[in-house]
Formats: structure tokens, sequence, C-alpha cells
């Protein structure tokens, strides 16, 4: 029992202490925190319909989260997942575009692959500058965002917008009609659940990529836990030196673990291009790449706990438009200051431990 | 040819100057945290931070230079944030540099609601409530000079002279000194009798007062409103400046010339010529890669850069 609840106390404490900040904010501008933190809990889990985008929105997280944590267990901080998740999710719509009389099956299989391969790429490229060249990794994943947005929103504008399209966004790959979908897609939880006779309200978008990312937490757990390359991999993150001398490579392990991580964050455009909305569209990412560091760091970057703490993030998205209509003065915001404030919270758990000991020590 | 020269000129090279103005003094406040050892990737957050507060308070008190001293406040404020949970409390400073980001894209938008009931951006400001434009006495009649630094706002000049002032502080002054020795060596830093949290501490609180300023620029000298997340990555280019520049104060100076000039250069040619924006958009962020991988000489971080000082006991 202690093995699985110690882990927990300090993330939630952080959770909770958040909320509790997160209430103060909102009293501070004048509308009254029970009812927003109502809103949050209703809007987000009381409905079939609330769980289901609340699933949906963590989806993304949850690889994102992964893709932070693969990295950090190998000591590197990969902040670069929002560029390799919208160069992933361009070219999952790149390959439907370039194929569009294929069959759609093998489309959808392809176009997965690219979206593996290309967010590995991108994230391969720090991971070789950092174990050739000693480039810190923070700061080549942080130009290669930018890049990332420079190149991407400049192949949508000019090579692959329908003419006249008010919004920067590519031509589809596949179209609703009649409530079907025609072409390469992921199937919706609707049509998944329909044959068990479980009628999940159809217009929701959460889909089999919800399913594929629980799957790459448990094959992230089996790889880093229970395999050689996996223990190889956080022997590097715990330390290079005696990893070094113990005869494990510590560049192979860092370009690794960098390409790894990539792959994990580029999965967000199987989500959204192949689930969701069936074309690139620019600039559809709130910061998952962002989301993903506090998604990690609240997990204790184990694939359980970035499960648990996707879904809370997925729920905080989900209420966010809610608490923006239903309240006065609390406006979407206020959802991006409490993830801010929980990541703050979580980083500085110094503060809790330091409370604890500090009382242990009056009790005394 | 004729197409070069029309974009090319004097005016084009003062526009170079009042873009990089942010750039600069953001630059500049990084230097001073990095070369204590503390990264600073909240730059981009704590100008954010400073942009709004000019705006709001210049809003309300129809006061710019009130503005411009409660965005430096501002900055300062945000940057005591990153100081406390990276210095006192030991956390990921990439971690916290993050936080801070992510949070002040939400404070300005929430704040601004409360006060203006408009999430969008502050209200506009009457021309005579933004910073004036200052000229120089005795450049004024330089004639090549007065055009190129003639008619700026005050943080212009700021910006220019800190770069010398910074060079000065860094490298011919004891907190200079001891800064630097914070940041390669605070072992050693502590045995010699200097506070390692005292100076790491008073290197990202300038941060947070230049970056703050910087930010101010943007909402009361080149605009007169904040809108939503209106520094656009000009943290994260000044972040650029600064390691394109080797952490030297000259070199982060000149680095932010070259990404103002880019920015200049892509505003001149919209309509002009035929080349993207995105590509010129993306320059600093490429050629600070090919400077990080070596190619154009190493740039080497202050070497304690990211770790916290546990000391011993």
């Amino acid at each position: 029992m202690k093995r699985i609840f110690s882990p927990l106390v300090l993330p939630i404490t952080a959770v909770v202490a958040a909320f509790l900040f997160g209430g103060l904010i909102v009293w501070a501008v004048g509308d009254d925190p029970i009812f927003v933190y109502q809103l949050f809990f209703s809007s987000a889990f009381r409905s079939a319909e609330g769980i289901g985008y609340t699933l949906f929105y963590a989806t993304p997280l949850i690889f994102t989260g992964l893709a932070v944590a693969v990295a950090f267990k190998c000591g590197l901080l990969n902040i670069g997942a929002e560029g390799q998740l919208i160069t992933a999710a361009f070219a999952t719509a790149w390959v439907g575009l370039m194929l569009p009389s294929w069959p759609a099956l093998v489309v959808l299989v392809l176009a997965m692959l690219a979206a593996v391969a290309v967010g590995g790429m991108w994230s391969g490229i720090p991971g070789v500058l950092k174990a050739k060249f000693g480039a810190h990794e923070v700061i080549t994943t942080i130009m290669m965002n930018f890049i990332a947005v420079g190149i991407v929103s400049y192949l949508t504008q000019y090579h692959y917008r329908r003419p006249g399209d008010a919004i920067l966004e590519t031509y589809p790959i596949a179209e609703v009609k009649d409530g079907a979908v025609i072409g390469p897609h992921l199937p919706r939880m609707h049509a998944l659940l329909a044959p068990f006779g479980i009628n999940f309200p159809e217009h929701i978008p959460l889909n089999l990529a919800f399913l594929i990312a629980i799957a790459a937490c448990l094959i992230v757990y089996v790889f880093m836990w229970k395999t050689k390359w996996g223990y190889e991999l956080r022997a590097v993150g715990a330390n290079p030196l005696a990893a070094e001398y113990g005869g494990i490579s510590t560049s192979r392990n860092i370009v690794i673990a960098m390409v790894i991580s990539g792959m994990l964050a580029g999965m967000v455009g199987i989500n959204e291009v192949l689930g969701y909305r069936y074309r690139y569209y620019d600039g559809f990412s709130p910061q998952y790449g962002f989301t993903g560091i506090a998604v990690a760091l609240l997990g204790r970057n184990h694939p359980a706990g970035v499960i648990l703490a996707a879904i809370l993030f997925g729920a905080l998205q989900r209420s966010a438009l809610f608490i923006n209509i239903f309240t006065d003065k609390v406006s979407k915001d206020w959802v991006v200051i409490l993830q801010a404030v929980i990541i703050l919270f979580v980083a500085c758990e110094e503060i809790f431990r330091f409370r604890a000991r500090r009382l242990r020590v009056a009790a005394e | 040819m004729e197409t070069l020269t029309s974009i090319i000129n004097l005016s084009l090279l003062a526009s170079m100057i009042r873009i990089s103005t942010p750039l600069i003094l953001a630059a500049l406040g990084g230097l001073y945290s990095e070369r204590g050892g503390v990264i600073n990737i909240a730059l981009e957050g704590i100008m954010l931070s400073g942009a709004f507060t000019a705006a709001a308070v210049t809003a309300l008190y129809h006061n710019p230079w009130l503005g411009l001293f409660s965005a430096a406040i501002a900055g300062l404020l945000v940057s005591l944030i990153h100081a406390v949970a990276s210095i006192r409390f030991r956390a990921n400073q990439v971690v916290v540099g993050t936080a801070i980001n992510i949070l002040f894209l939400g404070v300005p938008p929430l704040v601004s609601g409360a006060l203006f009931q408009s999430t969008g951006s502050t209200p506009q400001l009457p021309r005579e409530q933004t910073l004036p434009d200052w000229n120089i006495p005795l450049i004024d009649r330089i004639p090549v000079l007065s055009q190129l630094l003639s008619g700026h706002k005050p943080i212009v000049f700021l910006a220019l002279l800190m770069v010398p002032v910074t060079h000065y502080i860094l490298f011919r002054t004891r907190f200079g000194l001891r800064l630097r020795a914070v940041g390669e060596n605070p072992e050693a830093a502590d045995t010699a009798g200097v506070s390692v949290e005292k100076i790491r501490y008073a290197g990202v609180l300038l941060s947070g007062l230049l970056a703050g300023i910087g930010g101010a620029y943007l909402s009361i000298g080149q605009n007169s409103l904040f809108t939503r997340n209106m520094t656009a990555g000009r943290g994260f280019i000044a972040l650029a400046a600064l390691i394109f520049g080797k952490w030297n104060p000259l070199g982060a100076f000149l680095a932010c010339l070259f990404f103002g000039a880019a920015e200049a250069i892509s505003i001149r040619m919209q309509g002009v010529v035929a080349i993207p924006v995105q590509f010129i958009q993306i320059i600093p962020y490429v050629v600070t890669l090919v400077v990080l991988a070596g190619f154009i000489g190493r740039a080497i971080p202050p070497r304690a850069i990211g770790q916290p000082y546990v000391k011993e006991k």
C-alpha cells in the first residue's frame, strides 16, 4: 500500500494547493470560486458527453506527457514536443493528400507511420546535436519549435491550401457524407462501442487514438522497466558517468531517448488529423507540447501517472468553455493560469517537503 | 538592384534599431541571469508581464512614465517567482521558466477582462499618452547619425546605453566578477566567501527588470495598447541572440541587431519580393542551431548553468 500511495502524496498536495490558489484568483476578480469548481466538475465528469470530451482532450496530453517523461528518464528535457507534434500532424495530412486514390486502410497505416517517423526525426536532430556537439537540448528544441511553425505554416499557406479558404488549413483527406466518413480515418468511440450495445454520443470526437494512447503507455512501461534498452536509458539519466563506466553509451542513448520522445509526441498528429479534423489545421495545438511537461511532471514521469495527470488537464480544458460562458468575470484564461500554477507547485515540491519536515521536527 | 536599394537604406537601419530594442533589453537581462548560472527561458513571460502592465497602468492613470515604471516592477516581481523557485526551492529552472511563460499567456487576458471588460486587448491609448519621441541634441545635427538615432522612444536609448554598461558591470566590477564566478564555479565562489544565493538572486532580478522594460516598449512605445500574446516569441529570439552572441554583451547586441534587421527586411519585403515571410522569420532560429552545432565558432554556456547550488554543510 505504502509503495503505491507515497509517490501520490506530493503531486496531490501540489494540485490541491494550486486549486486553492486558483480559487483565490477567482475570488480576486470578483466571482464565486465554489461555483467555478462546480462548473469544472459538472462539465468535465458528470455526463457521458463530459467524460467523452475530457478523454478526447486528454489523448494528446497522454502522448506529449509520455514523450516528455521518456526523455526525462534519460536526463533530457524535451520542450520541443510542440514542434514535433506540429510537423508530425502536417506529415499525417500530407500522406493523405499525396495518395488520394489509394485504399483508405493503406493510407491510414502509412499516415500513422508518417506521424511517428516525422515526430521522431524532428526530435532526433536535437538528440544528435546534443550527443555529437553537446548542444543543450532545451535551447535546440525551442529553436526547432519555431522552425517547425515556420515551415509548416509556409507549406500550408503556399502549397496545400484550398484557394479562397479563409482559414489556414490544408485540403481535407477524408470527408463526412450522410454521417459516414469517406477516406482514411480512425473510427470514433461511437462506432467502436456500438457493437457492444453501448450508445455513446456520436458527435463526440473521442476516437481510437485514445486507445492507442493507453497502449502506448503500456508499451513505454514495458520498454522502460522490463527491457535491457530501457534499463540502459534510465541508467544514463540517473548517472551518465557511471553508465559510461559500466559500458553504456551515453550518446547513443541520448539519441534513442530523443527519437522515442518525438515519436510519441508525433502521435498527437494521429488523433488530430485521422481522428478529429481530417486535415491539417494551422495552430491546432493549444500548447499540447508545453502542457505535456506539466503532465509528465505531475505524473512523476510514470505512464500510469501520465494518464491520471492528462485526464486532469483534459478536464480543465473541457471546462474552460463552460467557465468562460457561465461566469461573469472569469474567462477561459483562468484555466491556463491554473495549469501554470500546478506546474509551479509541482516543480517547487520542496515547499511541501520542507513544511512536512518542519512539522515533524516540531512534533518531536 | 532597384528593389534592393529600395529595401536597404537608412530608414531600414533606423527601423532595425527600433525592432531590436526589446530584444536587446531582454537578451541583456537574460545575460545577467545566465551568467550567474540560472537558465532563463521565462524571458517571454516576463516581457508579456511588462507589456501588459505598462499598457494597463497607462490606461488607468494616463501617464506612460508611470506605466514604464510599473512594467519594470512587474518584470522584477515575475523574475522573483523564478528566483525563489529555482534558487530557494531548487526547482528545475527550465520547468519554472515554462510555467511562467504559460502563466503570462493567461494572466493578462484575465486581468484585462476584469479591469477593462475586454480579454482581447487593453484600451487604445491616445498618442500623447504613449512614450514620447526623443531627439538627442548633438546627434541631431550630424546628417547620417541623426537619421539613425533621432526621434526614437526613450527606451531605445536606454537599450543602446545598457550594452556598454552591461559590459562594464560584467567585466570591470566586483559584482560582475562574482556573478561570473557563481555561474562558472559556485563551489569556489562559495569557498571564497561569496553568497551564491544572493548573487544569483541579483542576476535573475536584473533580468526581470530589463525584460519588463523591453516588454513595455512593445505596448506603450511601438504600439499604444496590449494585445494577447503580443511578444510573439521575442523572448525566445532574445534567448537565441544571447546564445548566438556567446553570452557576451556586445555579441548579444550584434545578434539582436542582426535578428532585428531580418525582421525589418521581412516587413519591407511584403509585397515587393516574393519570398515567403516564414523563411525570414525562422532565420534567427536556424542560425542559432548552426551556432550551437559549432559551425560558426562554438557557443559555450556558463559551466554551472541550470544546476541549483546546494551548499555543503
